[in-house]
């Protein structure tokens, strides 16, 4: 029964090329833009996901819940909830890693763990003195947690591993002390001073990070702090970190620990990028809602110029809702072929935009426009056009299948 | 005359029956009383004419016994079916397996080949397999004398050649009752023959029932009933 009223579609739409190519082309359009942004906006949001859990791993486990505070609160009955969340208090840093570090290599999803020594310290060049942060790392640990091996620009890393007194230290604060890989410099923190070697130069494209973080071996940096033994944090990667959320409130319940998933650290980025996802979303909607107006037109304007046909189908036994579905069908081509249409262009154009130069550096660094490929976004594009395209053709074909044949002969429809 | 018994099952005989038809047209000051209480009934193997002046609401008429429209009073029979109190789903398929209508005016869908026009109907209602419905199109449309024109679009065929087409499309699912408007309006004489003497053949033979609108006093004669219409009422 679909293939008459399937070729009576066909026909009634390529007699009217003009307004067919119109809506045509704006569902191509509508289709292709919505894939390009999706592909530009979420490449630049991944490729800052990627550059922060690069620096910062999945999950961060910091200071230790005092206990008394929660037996307390386990004893006030029906006001526990609020007790506790008033009452909460940490006790600073990890007095114990190893411990915790075996319980949470326990976790599936956990796919290393790093204990971490940091501290205020100020760096003094032959040239100049800036504040700086040291993080006192086990090499190997950290670099299950962090894309530390890929940071590096300057020297190598091999050169770290192998100097106990060398230095990890960022591009943006290498500028500006002017140093190159094999200079040395003096390291001070709470009236004590080291000399160590710079033995290599990392850069994450993070300012705030490159003009801050000096990675150093643990056993420098604990006599340098003079913190013999914990450690101020743990720096956890996860093989899916998606799951962060879920992951750190289970930590948090089991280890008694504050445990931060990065999508809480780094909300304010996110937001920034989910508010550009949205907006750009918007704008590229209104080309699909063009995309469905001109649909609208299209098919306002053949049920207009074909009521008498309908009125010939209708004599013949064509129901009404075969008069919709030749309508409606109409728009379902138009979205067969834009769909495919905007889906080629959709990835020539995300294509093109990938070798467009663009430098950003400050929090990622790139020479290039980001974009990812994905599926979802293509399913996302088709979708969008074919809810918009077919909501707005319903009025027209139902109008269609509405009209009385009596009506039509005698000229007094509508 | 005392009413008809109240019997379900009409005597065979009668492919159409209509009573007490009433139509009005057109809207407040402008409302006119077009049909004013016609009856008509057509028998299989028939061959009827209406004629009238213009104006006088044969076209009228015709739309509500092809249930094209729906009468404001009356009722109407199909094969011995009440008709002019179904829904719309009802009367549809009647259209499609017992009426086959020529329109006055407009004929073919012009994006369609006559072949393709005479076969709409055999695909709606889905009866044969394909390659039948073309070889009875085939037929049909060489029966109006245009079998050598099968595959030009409506566009491509002169208005005598269309309203063939439709005639030929009307028969496509060999109906029981074919309502034509002025089925030779644009014919030639061989034409109009050629046409009148298919449709009483049809009739004679497969007792379809035809019934004509014609302003042709011979074609009238012609055929085996004739009924003048003047002013909504038959005369
Ligand atoms: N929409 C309308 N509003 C009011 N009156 C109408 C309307 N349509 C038709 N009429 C009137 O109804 C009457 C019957 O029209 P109909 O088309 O049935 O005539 P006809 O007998 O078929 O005429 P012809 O031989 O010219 O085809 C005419 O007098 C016409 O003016
Ligand atoms: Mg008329």
């Amino acid at each position: 029964m679909t293939s008459p009223n399937l070729r009576i579609a066909y026909r009634f739409l390529t007699a009217k090329k003009r307004a067919m190519v119109m809506s045509l082309s704006c569902t191509v359009l509508g289709v292709g833009l919505f894939i390009v942004t999706q592909a530009t906006t979420s490449g630049f949001e991944r490729f800052f996901t990627k550059t922060i859990l690069g620096i910062n791993g999945a999950i961060r486990i910091e200071d230790k819940i005092q206990d008394t505070m929660r037996s307390m609160a386990a004893a006030g009955g029906g006001d526990s909830h609020f007790a506790r969340r008033d009452g909460v208090k940490y006790i600073e840093g990890i007095e114990e890693p190893q411990a915790l570090m075996a319980a949470v290599r326990e976790f599936a999803n956990v796919r290393g763990v790093s204990a971490v020594v940091r501290g205020n310290v100020q760096l003094q060049s032959a040239f100049k003195a800036e504040d700086a942060q040291v993080f006192g790392i086990r090499l190997e640990d950290h670099l299950r947690v962090s894309d530390l091996a890929e940071q590096v620009t300057n020297g190598s890393l091999e050169d770290f591993r192998n100097s106990p007194s060398g230095a990890l230290v960022g591009r943006v604060l290498a500028d500006r002390l002017q140093l190159a890989v094999g200079d040395s410099l003096l390291i001070s923190a709470r009236g004590a001073s080291r000399r160590v070697q710079v033995a290599a130069i990392y850069e994450t494209g993070y300012r705030e990070v490159d003009k801050t973080n000096v990675y150093l071996h643990q056993p420098e940096a604990r006599s340098l702090l003079k913190r013999p033994s914990g450690a101020t944090f743990l720096q956890i990667s996860l093989h899916d970190p998606t799951r962060a959320p879920q992951d750190a409130a289970r930590l948090e319940q089991v280890l008694r620990h504050s445990v931060k998933a990065w999508q809480e650290r780094e909300k304010t980025w996110l937001a920034v990028f989910r508010a550009l996802r949205i907006s750009t979303m918007i704008t590229v909607s209104v080309f699909t809602l063009i995309a469905s107006l001109a649909m609208f037109n299209t098919l306002a304007m053949i049920v207009l110029e074909k009521t008498k046909d309908i009125a010939i189908l209708r004599s013949m036994g064509y129901e009404r809702r075969d008069v919709t579905r030749i309508f409606l069908a109409q728009a379902g081509i138009v979205l067969a072929v834009g769909a495919v249409a905007g889906a080629l262009l959709g990835a020539a154009v995300t294509w093109l935009v990938s070798q467009v130069p663009l430098p950003i550096n400050g929090i990622f660094k790139t020479d290039r426009f980001i974009v990812t490929w994905d599926a979802a976004h293509y399913a996302g594009a088709v979708l969008t056009a074919v809810v918009m395209v077919m909501v707005a053709s319903l009025i027209p074909a139902r109008r269609a299948a509405r009209l009385e044949p009596g009506d039509i002969v005698r000229g007094t429809a509508q | 005359m005392s009413p008809p018994p109240p019997a379900p099952d009409v005597a065979p005989a009668w492919a159409l029956r209509s009573r007490g038809l009433h139509r009005h047209l057109g809207q407040d000051e402008g409302r006119v009383h077009v049909l004013k209480g016609v009856s008509f009934e057509a028998e299989r193997g028939q061959v009827y004419a209406i004629v009238g002046p213009s104006g006088c609401g044969k076209s009228t008429l015709l739309y509500l016994l092809g249930l094209l429209d729906r009468p404001d009073d009356g009722e109407i029979e199909i094969n011995g079916r009440r008709m002019s109190n179904h829904d719309d789903a009802a009367r549809t398929a009647a259209r499609g397996e017992h009426i086959g209508f020529v329109f006055q005016f407009h004929f073919l869908m012009l994006e369609f080949s006559a072949l393709e026009n005479v076969m709409m109907p055999m695909r709606k209602l889905g009866r044969l397999p394909p390659a039948a419905m073309r070889e009875r199109a085939h037929a049909l449309l060489d029966s109006v004398g245009l079998g050598a024109k099968t595959h030009r679009l409506g566009t491509q065929l002169s208005g005598g050649e269309q309203q063939r087409v439709a005639i030929a499309r009307a028969l496509a699912n060999q109906p029981a009752i074919l309502l034509a408007d002025e089925p030779t309006g644009n014919l030639d004489v061989r034409n109009s023959n050629l046409v009148f003497d298919l449709l009483t053949r049809l009739a004679k033979d497969n007792g379809q029932a035809v019934v004509l609108v014609t302003h042709n006093p011979e074609i009238a004669q012609r055929c085996d009933v004739t009924r003048p219409m003047r002013d909504g009422l038959f005369v």
